[in-house]
């Protein structure tokens, strides 16, 4: 590694910066340092998308590279994580001081603007939904697309009208030839070893640099994406001391999907590591929905998600349900352990000083039992809300019907993520049905003493995580019908479709 | 780059785009932070208690000053004026002296270097409280008689006797929280010195005016050492009325403590925590009614949440007052008012000002009736609707006829275009068969008072300058926070020039140009300042027009001069494009620039015993939503929301639309999932929690209902009103009530028959589910 400037594309040309500390902020950088203001400031946490601004990175291999753009919010995002990627903001939208970019007018002829402040954040939301999607999209994918981003005006009718009229204009993509040209040149640069402020942040781009830094510096900070640390400057104003970006290793973006397993890079995005998880077990479809932000998803990681340990992390009771093994690395050496046991207390894990997570590997599941598996997530919002409750439940059955091995985990229940220890115990070897589900429902009262908080109440949390086992049994546990009540209100539509103008 | 369609006829009532929407999405609209700093520019942070309720017993602040970049750092000791920012009652100070009101109370701030320097610095301050136990809410309050202002009560009507004929009683309790602004902007304010002891404040702010005063109040100075400016905001909602005022002072206290200009931009948690919201209410009713469900009787006690100083409470729950009604006649009322003093922070206005919480009881009232009696919601709404025509059923509880009830008709018109009954046979099916999801359905009509309770705050002025060229810039008292009241004003005054939109513009919100705003609240914009922009031009062309008569030699009448489509002229007489006549009337020498004045008429309230014409006339509206619930989890969604609202004689159809589904959807966060929750006990107690977009959630776009059908109802506003329409800001707001009635309905759908239903707003998931299982268990 080498000392030098963060470097990236912006505005048509490499961009070298030099000076601000490694956890100066993309949005600060810009708004302060380059007084580019499009781009605004709503929230400073990700939570809002008024900072929301697109990020290229290249993927794909060697002489077959492909320009990836990802909406991120620039409020958390650190300026390090932008070295050899490029970026976009509002003000590079607009071919020309006359001309408006598809999204942009759309949003004109459609009014959906009031006030104004959010609608840089939604242009380049829809901006990267744009240069993603050929096809214009349905109203749930244009939901999904703007579920980090915040309208207090409007309502989001008129953007998301607009957002399909834009399909409807003469299409204008991104030349995206002049991009791969610089990013191909920024790969060339050495490692990025960074110093600015008296503060210094590495970003090494092999496991092998990365074990070695890590053994190094065991107490340097380690960012992913940056979705959860970077709150911790700028809402509470710690120093991160020295930094090591994980963003740049290769090997710990890689995914590694077969029939029998599943290996996921701990610095693989949640935006890809739910794709994965999706495609190896389908019953991932609506966490990987409610999970945060599209942007937020973009940004953060899987591994991060699960290392900082959260006990409202979403993911981990359903990758604890489904046996999820963590990957440890110190060195050369790596360890691997049941993801359960590697939460010890609040915000307190297995982790040892210079050892860092490499990957989550998950393995189907082994025959002649059959797997029943379902995640919920229950919160005050359906989009881009930690959840009151999130469960991953995981019941084994053999040919008999009786419940061989189960795995239930629930967030929001303990200090960590935890298996319902005493739930799965009142339940196995019992058949599944509705006299074992109540079983199993009046014994999560022995695993789970949980708080009260601004989410919901103890008694609700519990309640809930009952019902939620309950609900489990009704998905899975009886023959479907096409004329069966439904059980989520996802499959709702209104009683009589009939429209009247 | 704007797409205005190419001009022809007439501008008002055309829906043209907001003026700032080619900005507005290229990132090129200015909002205050995005203007380029002067040189020398100090950064500002306030530092805030972290006590509910005490006394200061020390402060020290060394490693304050000493944190490096701080310029300044000033305590209420440093105030040179008074130590206020209360609009009404001075009893709210900029900083807190010794004494600590709520937790997240300003008591110190800091000028620094950067805005980095300034916050880090504030967390450095070592503060020792005389920690006081905390009243933290309305039953605490009540029980100490801890109020903001004194209880308010009044009778209208033999109460006692309607009590004792009727044949059916009922009682209840509801509560409503309260709700956060959540401009996507929030509070900031630019200070800026100026020679011979002036200032100039760049603020996002809804009163420029107050500001300017409360700003030189605090200075010991005199109104015209300041000014205030706004050109846009990022939202408001009622949060920049009052309450963007002691931020500015603030930074002009530092700004004036250090020579230099000062910015202040509060930091999104801090914004949440210090600055108040809408009022949460509690009530506890008793009603009588006869068999068909008709309302003969009401007692209230109706209690308010206000916080830790009046701020705008006192009007806040005079219009809720006004607003028990909604469109019903109310015979005979008794009522209590009790505006509650807490150590939370001050509560202040919001989009509704007091009229949603005065109608979610009456909505809560009459839907229990129903339930009670087994009938349609709807049928008892309608039945107790007042006269169509002013008649015996058309006085107000607070002694207004009601001169222009449409409410009827609309609501009939809309339970037929949204099919409410068959739809409502339908979900009643489904709900059979249906064990876990519920779905309910219901309608509800909302009828708003329109102008200020306050009198003399209703008057505005514009002044407008046409240029030799032809070209015209207009300002007005009014600012712009999304509403697009500028739009309607460009509008406005194009019509009556007979210019294209392209010809006029609007300058910045400025107490310099204009003085004596009142607050841009109240769904008044358009109506004060449209009307004095219109003004200000009938004044200068009246004196065009009788340039003209004077070129044709008395040829032709003023009367026969029309301005339109670019020119003017006098029947044959007189024929030219409108900047030939500018540039013909300025060598003549006539002034080309004029003020206006409006004031509106017929308004008169007794704020004493709450009796009068408050209003000049109501907005009405209705809307039916359809809704289910998971009694799993309590989890709700909207699936269906059709609106019919009245915007009398539309300036601008699609910005008023913007208004209504914005309005609507706003209003549906306040009664589901937008939930302010504090630390009810230990050394935090008193702390907001829900301070940041991760904890507070307000609607996203995946709330939005599949089917939402918006329509305005074809209806010219009865009173002289701007062009005829109606104000539109505020009323759509409580058509969301129809989405906290449907989900009542659906609880209801899972108790038994003629079960009350319990619940209180927000309807949280776990409110919903407590609904559920509490009607389960006394059912079953």
């Amino acid at each position: 590694m080498s000392e030098r400037p963060i470097q990236f594309y912006f505005r048509g040309a490499l961009h070298a910066v030099q000076g601000p500390a490694p956890t100066h902020t993309v949005l600060q950088y810009l708004r302060e340092d380059l007084h580019q203001t499009g781009t605004k400031e709503g929230c400073a946490e990700g939570d809002c998308g008024a900072c929301t601004v697109v990020v290229g990175e290249l993927v794909g291999a060697d002489g077959q590279e492909e320009l990836r753009l990802r909406a991120v919010n620039s409020c958390i995002q650190f300026l390090p994580s932008l070295d050899g990627k490029a970026l976009f903001t509002v003000e590079d939208l607009a071919p020309a001081a006359d001309r408006l970019h598809p999204v942009q007018q759309a949003l004109v002829d459609r009014h959906g603007s009031q006030c104004g402040f959010c609608t840089p954040g939604f242009a380049m939301s829809l901006f990267a939904l744009y240069e993603n999607q050929p096809d214009c999209p349905e109203r749930e994918e244009i939901d999904h697309t703007l579920s980090g981003n915040l309208c207090r005006c409007t309502g989001y009718r008129p953007i998301v009208d607009a957002t399909q009229d834009a399909y409807a204009l003469p299409r204008q993509p991104l030349n995206r030839l002049p991009v791969i040209a610089a990013l191909k040149e920024l790969a060339k640069l050495p490692p990025l070893d960074y110093a600015g402020g008296g503060r210094r942040s590495h970003s090494p781009r092999s496991l092998a640099e990365l074990a070695e830094l890590r053994e190094k510096l065991p107490d340097a900070r380690l960012v992913a994406g940056g979705t959860d640390v970077g709150l911790w400057v700028t809402k509470q104003g710690r120093d991160l001391g020295e930094i090591i970006q994980l963003g740049a290793v290769a090997e710990l973006k890689s995914v590694a999907i077969g029939a029998e397993r599943l290996e996921i890079g701990a610095g693989v995005t949640l935006t890809d590591a739910f794709a994965a998880l999706t495609a190896f077990e389908p019953q991932w479809a609506e966490l990987a929905r409610r999970f945060a932000s599209t942007p937020v998803k973009n940004a953060g990681t899987l591994g991060g998600n699960v290392a900082n340990g959260s006990p409202i992390g979403d993911s981990m009771p359903a990758l604890i349900a489904l046996g999820c093994r963590i990957v440890l690395q110190k060195g050369s050496a790596t360890r691997e352990m049941a993801l359960e046991d590697f939460y010890i207390d609040f915000q307190k894990t297995a982790l040892q000083a210079g050892e860092f997570v490499r990957s989550l590997i998950l393995d189907a599941p082994q025959a002649p039992l059959q797997r029943l598996f379902r995640s919920y997530k229950v919160a005050k919002r359906l989009d881009q809300d930690i959840s009151a409750v999130a469960a991953g439940l995981a019941v084994h059955v053999d040919s008999e019907g009786l419940i061989r091995r189960a795995r239930l985990a629930f967030g929001g229940m303990a200090a960590t993520p935890k298996r319902a220890a005493a739930c799965e115990a009142a339940m196995l070897g019992r058949p599944w049905n509705p006299d074992t589900v109540r079983r199993g429902m009046a014994a999560l009262h022995e695993d789970y003493a949980p708080f009260s908080d601004v989410r919901a109440s103890a008694a609700y949390r519990l309640r809930v995580a009952a019902n939620l086992l309950q609900r489990f049994w009704l998905e899975t546990g009886r023959e479907s019908s096409a004329g069966a009540p439904p059980l989520r209100l996802s499959e709702l539509s209104p009683i009589l479709l009939e429209v009247r103008r | 780059m704007s797409s205005h369609p190419s001009f022809s006829g007439a501008i008002v009532g055309r829906p043209v785009a907001h003026e700032s929407a080619h900005l507005h999405v290229s990132g090129q609209a200015t909002y205050i932070d995005d203007q380029s700093e002067l040189a020398g520019t100090l950064h500002a942070a306030p530092g805030l208690a972290t006590c509910a309720r005490g006394r200061i017993k020390h402060l020290d602040l060394s490693a304050v000053r000493a944190y490096p970049g701080v310029r300044c750092v000033i305590t209420a000791a440093d105030i040179p004026g008074e130590n206020n920012c209360g609009p009404i009652l001075h009893d709210d100070p900029i900083i807190a002296g010794d004494e600590i009101q709520f937790y997240g109370q300003v008591i110190f701030a800091v000028a620094a270097e950067t805005r980095d320097a300034a916050r880090q610095a504030v967390r450095l301050a070592k503060v020792e409280y005389e920690v006081e136990t905390p009243i933290l809410d309305m039953d605490a309050a009540i029980a100490a008689e801890s109020w903001v202002l004194p209880p308010f009560a009044m009778q209208r009507g033999p109460v006692d006797t309607a009590f004792a004929e009727a044949p059916h009683h009922l009682s209840g309790t509801a509560s409503v929280g309260g709700q956060e602004h959540f401009y996507l902007e929030g509070q900031i304010s630019y200070v800026q010195p100026k020679e011979d002891q002036t200032l100039h404040l760049i603020c996002s702010t809804q009163h420029p005016t107050e500001m300017q005063q409360l700003v030189a109040h605090a200075l010991g100075w005199r109104a015209h050492q300041v000014s205030v400016e706004c050109r846009r905001m990022g939202g408001a909602f009622g949060g920049k009325e009052s309450q963007s005022a002691q931020w500015a002072c603030l930074a002009a206290i530092l700004a004036v403590n250090t020579g230099k200009p000062v910015k202040i931009r509060l930091d999104r948690d801090d914004d949440m925590i210090a600055t108040g919201k809408r009022h949460g209410f509690q009530y506890a009713w008793e009603s009588a009614f006869d068999d068909a469900g008709r309302l003969l009787g009401l007692k209230l006690e109706m209690a308010s949440n206000c916080g830790c100083s009046a701020d705008l409470s006192g009007p806040v729950n005079d219009r809720s007052i006004c607003h028990i009604d909604n469109a019903y006649y109310l015979d005979a009322v008794t009522l209590r008012s009790l505006r509650c003093k807490t150590n939370t922070v001050s509560n202040t206005a919001f989009r509704g000002f007091g009229g949603p919480q005065g109608m979610f009881l009456i909505e809560t009232v009459l839907d229990d009736i129903a339930r009670h009696l087994g009938r349609d919601p709807l049928e008892v709404r309608q039945i107790n609707f007042y006269d169509v025509a002013p008649g015996a059923r058309s006085t107000t509880p607070y002694g207004m006829t009601v001169e222009d009830n449409i409410a009827p008709a609309l609501v009939a018109e809309l339970a037929a275009s949204c099919d409410y009954a068959a739809r409502r046979t339908a979900i009643a099916e489904f709900n059979k068969s249906s064990p876990i999801i519920k779905r309910g359905l219901a309608l509800t009509p909302v009828k708003f008072g329109i102008s200020f309770n306050a009198t003399h705050y209703n008057q505005a002025g514009a002044l407008v300058h046409v240029y030799t060229d032809g070209t015209v810039l207009v300002s007005h008292g009014g600012t712009e926070m999304g509403q697009g009241l500028y739009t309607k004003i460009r509008q406005i005054v194009a019509q009556e020039f007979g210019l294209p939109l392209t010809d006029v513009r609007l300058s910045s919100t400025d107490t310099s140009r204009v003085a004596n705003t009142s607050a841009t609240a109240a769904s008044s914009g358009t109506d004060l300042n449209g009307k004095a922009a219109q003004a200000a031009c009938q004044n200068i062309k009246a004196r065009l027009a009788a340039f003209v008569v004077d070129l044709c030699q008395g040829k032709v009448a003023a009367d026969d001069v029309t301005f339109v489509d670019g020119r003017v002229k006098a029947g044959a007489a007189y024929d030219a494009a409108f900047p030939e006549l500018v540039m013909a009337a300025y060598r003549a020498r006539l002034q080309l620039w004029d003020a206006g004045f409006y004031r509106t008429p017929k308004i008169h309230f007794d704020p004493l015993s709450k009796l009068g014409r408050p209003f000049f006339y109501f907005a009405y509206g209705a809307s039916a939503s359809e809704v289910a619930i998971d009694t799993l989890t309590g989890e709700m969604r909207l699936l269906r929301v059709d609106i019919l609202h009245d915007v009398g004689r539309s300036i601008n159809p699609t910005l008023d639309i913007g208004q209504i589904e914005g309005g609507f959807i706003q209003g549906m966060g306040w009664l589901t999932s937008e939930e302010l929750w504090w630390q009810t006990d230990g050394s935090q107690a008193g702390r907001l929690m829900t301070h940041a977009p991760s904890t507070y959630k307000i609607p996203t776009a995946s709330d939005l209902p599949e089917v939402f059908n918006v329509r305005l109802y074809d209806n010219a506003n009865i009173e002289d009103s701007i062009h005829r329409s109606k104000a539109v800001g505020e009323p759509p707001f409580m058509l969301a009530l129809s989405v906290f009635q449907a989900i009542r309905e659906a609880v209801a759908a899972t108790l038994p028959a003629g079960s009350q239903v319990r619940l209180n707003a927000p309807a949280t998931p776990e409110t919903i589910l407590r609904a559920v299982e509490a009607g389960r268990e006394i059912g079953v």
